[in-house]
């Protein structure tokens, strides 16, 4: 490889001679059965770099930081094809893909270590917190557990957990994500590798903690300048922290080149492509519609950005919301008797109008799916009304219930979990109209199933398949044709298009929209991403703790947050235009619990409004800093 | 605390679970003949009155609910009464559930000793030609009639080899054939729960972890795999003891071992109400007390039940 991207290198770094890299991989193949899943692909990692590896799902980057640490055979996958020449401190130059597994467990975890995807499912739930960063550097580093324990506490204190001697004793079920995720890269770095490869690292994580992460992982680097793989599939992080960036598709390799020089002029049309998809925070400044995202096949534009054009009517609420809380009872002691809530949802009020997209953001616990699912009737209110026209649902006799679901649809975020495997996708599309009666024949039925699948830009013919022959994104659209299949008024849309690939995303975004614009249907779209969320409403509600803290238009949130936590989570959120100048939030606190013993009830807000329509929490000025 | 309610709770459950079999004990047996009968079958001319005579001197004539409550009475006191037949109750469960209880424990250990090695070796290797062959030698275990298995097994290793006795209590190479079939069968169950168990575990990212920490792959198996499948294995061979029992009442019939099975076979055949009740009610509090230490052990290696959080 090396001309393209070390030429780049030479010019940001400004170096005369050519540093050696730490690690080099060239042709790099690895088979699963027969079928390649990485596909010749080469990349250089230097010290004190990072190298990004962009791709949607299936694309193989994750198989290839696997054969780097020669853990593709546990995965049934062997590496057929190239080298990957490692400049080792323990065994010399060796090439890793021809190294046998003893001396490959030696460097393993010392002198390449990995941090995955999933901090919660990282960590081994029975042993504790201690126990497992000891083992590290009891294999690597042959100390005694006593030793190994002093250190552990200052590898905790160096990643930023706070009271590192008592989490020693912790097991994983008693941390929070963000706390894992940095015991994880605790465990990671434990031995101070050469290089450290980071496979999606944040993405399970909340937005704000994601940015604690991020801050963390490079401060960190700086401190051992260490070689990073950086795994993501969300560009504007990746332009946050990459110094190099690789594209993969379809366990290819799409394009190699630093990143200043790939955002500057991507050159494939897939990359192009790739980041017109990624929704990037502040884009719809001065906008006041929400906005289709542009669509690429292959080398031209197929459909350019656009504004949803559909004017929102005022006037009469299709739904309201007013002054609900959800609580769930935590039962305590030998009687049963309950002893604290959790405050899920407290006094939410909002309303929705005809035609209309009302997103709900928040980050994990903020209650923002609570309120989407007691609307739905999935979960029981504590108090509140909620009113589709006027009537309340809470006191409605059953048979009335019935017509109420049947007026607001729900979309799940999981398209795999919520489409039953062994049903055909038309009977589970149908399934809803006949529940409600809204189809009385079989022939009835499949016309409709047809006119569904088309709506959602799938073929009438599809109706006769099962579930696990579509891809995730067709499966969410799948999902959507069932949420249509009664002609709701409303569809709460809870984190819809967050499991999805970003192209796949764009597209599920722009068929929500496309459905808005043509049929007049309502969204309560309940989202972590702030950039989706300011793509697609026209209002924006600001969840936190189970209460709103700041709700109002679209431009109103997000060009004049007023409240604390707005501004925060706007400013956690990366982007490409203001990469490397975001700088991490100072705040490094968790966010705190909602249970609360009996008695114990929250402060509620008051709201203020700044301007109309725009209702802002009274905060104390303590949350600001 | 929370232990402590966990405990009481099923302490209770238990309470309610052996009332509910001695009383379905107590009601059917009444239904398949009269022990007076079965008494009196040897001799000739044995009128109406001598029965009758009978019975009451076994206290048959009193009505259902005071028959039961006065077996529940003496269950409480723990005096089992007397058997129709064979003297105190007290002592014939004290001379028969010992056995049982080894025979049991032998089995059980044994299985456990054979299953989770052999499990694991087939999880580990999932579709080589080993998993292919565990699987195979389960089915073929799973497939055999325990009484058939240990008649085979008498013949084989008492009749034609004679290296053991074909049946009676008499020190440890009696033991060796009626754990031995008992054995067999729960292995074969057992090295398939052992191997599903693993495999859930193995696929857990923990596990890709632990391998990327540069831990040995015994140990990944053995240290970080299978302290986690333990959770769930323990709740199935707690579950099978039920099943261990069912066998070992059929096997000690084969092997005329003196054990609770016997004596509640031999209880049914002759009508002999007190002691069936008693040693079905025994057997019944086993199952449920070996269970209950099972959620109990499970508690204790499972650290997101164990610590409250």
């Amino acid at each position: 490889m090396t001309q393209q991207a070390s030429s780049p290198e030479q010019k940001c770094r400004g170096e005369t001679f050519q540093p050696k890299p730490i690690l080099s991989v060239n042709d790099l193949q690895v088979q699963f059965g027969s079928t390649p899943v990485v596909d010749k692909v080469s990349f250089d990692l230097y010290r004190s770099r990072t190298l990004a590896i962009v791709g949607e799902s299936g694309s193989g980057k994750s198989i290839s930081s696997l054969a780097i640490m020669g853990l593709v055979k546990h995965l049934g996958a062997k590496v057929s094809h190239g080298s990957m020449q490692f400049e080792s401190d323990l065994l010399g130059s060796v090439d890793l893909a021809q190294l046998p597994e003893e001396k490959h467990r030696i460097i393993r975890g010392r002198e390449i270590s990995m941090i995955f995807q999933e901090p919660m499912a990282s960590l081994n739930p029975v042993f504790t917190i201690g126990d497992q960063l000891c083992e590290t550097l009891m294999i690597h580093r042959g100390i005694s557990k006593k030793q190994a324990q002093a250190e552990a506490c200052q590898l905790l204190d160096l990643v930023r957990i706070p009271q590192s001697k008592r989490i020693l004793g912790y097991y994983p079920h008693q941390l929070s994500g963000g706390q894992l995720q940095r015991v994880m890269i605790a465990m990671a770095i434990s031995c101070k590798p050469k290089i450290l490869i980071a496979d999606e690292p944040t993405t399970a994580l909340d937005v704000t903690i994601q940015a604690q992460i991020l801050g963390l992982i490079s401060d960190l680097q700086n401190e051992l300048n260490s070689g990073i793989i950086f795994i993501s599939h969300n560009m504007a992080v990746v332009s946050e922290v990459a110094d190099d960036i690789l594209v993969m598709r379809n366990s290819k390799e799409v394009e190699r080149n630093s990143m200043e020089g790939l955002l500057a002029e991507p050159k494939a049309s897939y990359t192009r492509n790739l980041l017109s998809a990624v929704p990037e925070l502040g884009s719809m400044q001065g906008l006041e519609k929400p906005r289709y995202f542009a669509q690429y096949s292959e080398e031209q534009e197929t459909l350019p950005e656009r504004d949803l054009d559909k004017q929102v009517k005022y006037a009469e609420p299709l739904l309201e919301v007013d002054k609900l809380s959800v609580r769930y009872s935590v039962h305590d002691g030998f009687m049963g008797k309950i002893s604290h809530y959790v405050h899920a949802a407290e006094q939410v009020s909002f309303a929705i109008y005809p035609g209309e997209t009302l997103s709900i953001v928040g980050e994990s616990g903020s209650g923002k799916s609570t309120v989407g699912r007691t609307i739905q009737q999935l979960a029981e209110p504590h108090s509140g009304e909620v009113r589709l026209d006027g009537e309340n649902l809470f006191e409605l006799p059953s048979n009335r219930k019935k017509l109420f679901s049947r007026e607001i649809q729900y979309v799940f975020q999981d398209p795999y979990g919520a489409l039953n495997p062994r049903k055909t996708i038309g009977a589970s599309i149908i399934e809803p109209a006949w529940v409600h009666g809204l189809v009385r024949s079989k022939k009835q039925a499949d016309e409709r199933v047809a006119e569904l699948l088309e709506m959602v830009g799938l073929k009438a013919e599809h109706a006769r398949r099962y579930p696990k022959e579509f891809s995730g994104g067709q499966r969410q659209r799948i999902c959507i044709a069932r949420a249509l299949a009664c002609e709701p008024k409303l569809i709460i849309a809870d984190e819809a298009v967050s499991a999805l690939d970003v192209s796949v995303q764009a597209q599920v975004v722009n068929l929500f929209m496309h459905l808005q614009e043509t049929q007049g249907i309502a969204y309560l779209f309940i989202s972590h991403d702030m950039a989706i969320v300011e793509r697609i409403s026209h209002r924006v509600a600001v969840m936190y703790l189970g209460q709103i803290v700041e709700i109002g238009s679209r431009q109103q949130i997000f060009e004049n947050p007023q409240h604390p936590y707005t501004q925060k989570l706007i400013a956690s959120v990366p982007t490409i235009r203001n990469r490397k100048q975001n700088k991490s939030p100072e705040m490094s606190a968790e966010i705190p619990s909602v249970i609360r013993k009996i008695g114990d009830e929250p402060d509620v807000h008051e709201y203020v409004e700044v301007t109309k329509g725009h209702l802002v929490a009274n905060h104390s000025p303590a949350l600001t800093n | 605390m929370q232990q402590l309610t966990f405990l009481s709770q099923r302490l209770l459950q238990a309470v309610f679970v052996t009332l509910a079999v001695t009383l379905f004990v107590a009601f059917a047996i009444r239904f398949t003949g009269d022990p007076a009968v079965m008494m009196t079958q040897e001799s000739s001319n044995v009128t109406e009155a001598d029965l009758a005579m009978i019975r009451e001197s076994l206290g048959l004539n009193a009505p259902f609910h005071v028959q039961y409550l006065q077996f529940m009475g003496q269950l409480l006191t723990g005096e089992l009464g007397n058997s129709f037949f064979r003297g105190p109750i007290k002592e014939l469960i004290g001379s028969a559930l010992p056995s049982t209880l080894l025979l049991a424990a032998t089995s059980m250990v044994l299985s456990i000793l054979i299953s989770i090695p052999l499990g694991i070796v087939a999880a580990v290797k999932q579709g080589k030609w080993v998993d292919q062959l565990i699987r195979i030698l389960s089915l073929t275990g799973l497939s055999f009639p325990n009484f058939w298995l240990a008649m085979m097994l008498v013949l084989i290793f008492s009749i034609t080899f004679n290296v053991l006795p074909v049946s009676g209590f008499s020190g440890v190479a009696s033991l060796v054939l009626p754990s031995a079939t008992v054995a067999i069968v729960l292995t074969a169950v057992n090295v398939r729960l052992v191997r599903t168990a693993m495999l859930d575990v193995l696929s857990e990212q923990y596990i890709m972890v632990a391998r990327a920490k540069g831990v040995k792959e015994f140990w990944v198996i053995y240290k970080h795999a299978l302290r986690n499948s333990a959770i769930a294995l323990i709740t199935f061979f707690g579950l099978q003891f039920g099943n261990l029992i069912g066998g070992i009442v059929v096997v000690e019939r084969v092997f005329n071992w003196p054990g609770m099975g016997s004596l509640a076979l031999d209880a049914i055949a002759q009508r002999d109400y007190p002691l069936l009740q008693a040693s079905v009610c025994i057997l019944a509090m086993l199952i449920v007390i070996v269970n209950l230490v099972t959620d109990m052990a499970y508690s204790l290696i499972d650290p997101r039940i164990r610590v409250k959080s």
